[in-house]
């Protein structure tokens, strides 16, 4: 078998998930920003939503047992149809709807060879270096707080 | 006879309006914001958010305000909210191993992988009140310092590796996680649902029962082999792509609780353990609902059962405070027929009562 073959579809489904995970936590503003940027803003049909509903996060007994419900979250997912016959899905914690429906739009966009590298300058790439940049942050700000354990030499020894 | 009665609408109405007047306070101070709420009296939300059951901290803010800071009557606010939303699905099961870390102490390891984190702590607070907090003075940004490029081990995990403590929790293949917002709850339960009943339970009986276990009331010789507050991502399988995406990130609380060993003919002598998880930072709650996970399991474990944590069925029905708070508080609703009809009858006792001492006393006056 075309081992190339095998390794591709893995690769588009981990961009694909990348970008969605991105798209997921896209703020008003980038999203904004990005919409304003574009060129040519492209013709949407909505397919389904936005809608709010909710999503049963579960954890695992122990960490890493049995799964069990821990309790719900809100979540808002939309779908929509460009005219060129690309549909987009975005889905996000939270109940913005207007945010994910552009989310949503810039998947579509993200998916076509002409827009990819677009949505990735304006719009990923931003989110992706601040998320970075919060985590990092958030990390050192931790680490900070890290208790280094000192031992009292006696002065008989 | 009874006779049906009707009125009270205007003083409901009147009631209400004065409700949001008194909600609203001194017009001459600035109105509270959702924002506020979610950044400052953070703890406050998650409370909330565990409670309800519901992570979504603007809607747990509202709540909150709503509510002039009840936090019961804003978790029942969240609750009768999330049953007017569709379900979308379940999630993949959070990995609290690769969670994003903002405090990690352990009590049974000092030199663990990933150190000790101590984060944003009321611990070793002098517990003064901070009189620069009645002005709004500036505060210091944080201190940082480099990240060790270390992963921060689950405690369980170091344990694991020399067998010395039980597995996770696993249940039989074809095992369903069981849903107590799906199906009436029945007894005895299996630990699934137990934990997801925990994990929404008031944080004050929780507490009461984890440290009714520490008194002796089923003791379990508890350890915290590692308490963890941090964000962890949430993932979902979409249908129309095949494939589990991210939906971001929420914050959670998850107490590894270390208990007393016991072996048998079978099994050598381990670790046992108890298990909390809680949405938001919420230690209090999450070591309580450890405490309490681990009580229950006395029957599983093949302890005697002689304590109120280790009651199930006491124990699961009465941990929600939605439920409890709507059982006692109907009490002050109109209850005029059942007692009227109570008081007719404490009059028709005591004239019977009366009716015989003075029957006994003519008879006695007529033997006289």
């Amino acid at each position: 078998m075309d081992l190339a073959k095998q390794i591709e579809p893995n690769a588009e489904i981990a961009a694909r998930r990348r970008a969605a995970g991105l798209l997921a936590r896209a703020t008003t503003d980038e999203l904004h920003a990005a919409w304003d940027k574009l060129p040519a803003k492209p013709e949407v049909k909505p397919v389904r939503g936005p809608e709010t509903g909710l999503v049963m996060v579960r954890g695992r007994i122990g960490g890493g047992g049995a799964p069990f419900n821990l309790g719900e979250a809100t979540v808002t997912r939309a779908t929509v149809l460009l005219v060129s016959g690309t549909a987009g899905h975005a889905q996000a914690l939270g109940t913005a709807k207007a945010n994910v429906r552009l989310a949503a739009i810039f998947d579509a966009l993200w998916q076509e060879d002409g827009t990819r590298d677009f949505v990735e300058a304006t719009l990923l790439g931003p989110i992706e270096a601040r998320v970075a940049a919060e985590d990092k942050q958030k990390a050192e700000e931790t680490a900070a707080t890290r208790v280094d354990f000192f031992t009292m030499v006696r002065g008989d020894d | 006879m009874y006779v049906a009665v009707k009125g009270g609408e205007a003083a409901i109405n009147n009631a209400h309006r004065l409700l949001a007047d008194r909600r609203r306070g001194d017009r001459s101070l600035p109105s509270v914001t959702i924002e506020q709420i979610v950044e400052q009296l953070g703890l406050a939300v998650d409370r909330v958010m565990a409670e309800a059951s519901l992570y979504d901290r603007a809607l747990a803010a509202l709540a909150i305000r709503q509510s002039r800071g009840d936090m019961i009557e804003a978790i029942f606010l969240l609750r009768a909210y999330r049953t007017t939303l569709p379900r979308f699905g379940s999630s993949v099961p959070v990995d609290t191993a690769a969670m994003k870390v903002e405090r990690r102490i352990s009590a049974t390891y000092k030199d663990l992988p990933g150190g000790q984190l101590l984060g944003p702590t009321f611990d070793y607070t002098h517990r003064l009140l901070d009189p620069s907090l009645l002005t709004d003075e500036p505060v210091d940004e944080p201190e940082r310092r480099d990240t060790p490029q270390e992963h921060v081990m689950r405690v369980s995990d170091i344990l694991a590796h020399e067998g010395l403590i039980e597995d996770d929790g696993e249940f039989s293949e074809d095992h369903q996680a069981g849903d107590l917002t799906r199906e009436p709850l029945e007894f005895p339960m299996s630990r699934d649902l137990r934990l997801q009943a925990l994990a929404r339970g008031d944080e004050g009986f929780l507490l009461a029962l984890g440290y009714s276990t520490q008194r002796g009331y089923g003791r379990n010789h508890p350890f915290v082999g590692e308490v963890r507050i941090g964000e962890v991502e949430v993932e979902i399988e979409v249908a129309e792509l095949g494939f589990a995406v991210s939906l971001g990130r929420i914050r959670i609380t998850e107490c590894q609780m270390v208990n007393q060993f016991k072996g048998s003919s079978k099994a050598p002598p381990q670790f046992t353990r108890g298990y909390g998880l809680v949405f938001g930072q919420s230690e209090r709650k999450a070591m309580s609902m450890s405490l309490v996970d681990r009580a229950l399991r006395a029957e599983e474990l093949g302890e005697d059962i002689t304590a109120p944590a280790q009651d199930e069925e006491f124990v699961i029905s009465h941990s929600d405070n939605v439920q409890a708070t709507g059982f006692v508080e109907h009490l002050k609703l109109p209850h005029y027929v059942d007692f009227q009809a109570e008081l007719a009858l404490v009059r028709r006792m005591r004239a019977d009562i009366e009716a015989s001492r003075n029957g006994g006393k003519d008879m006695r006056e007529a033997a006289e």
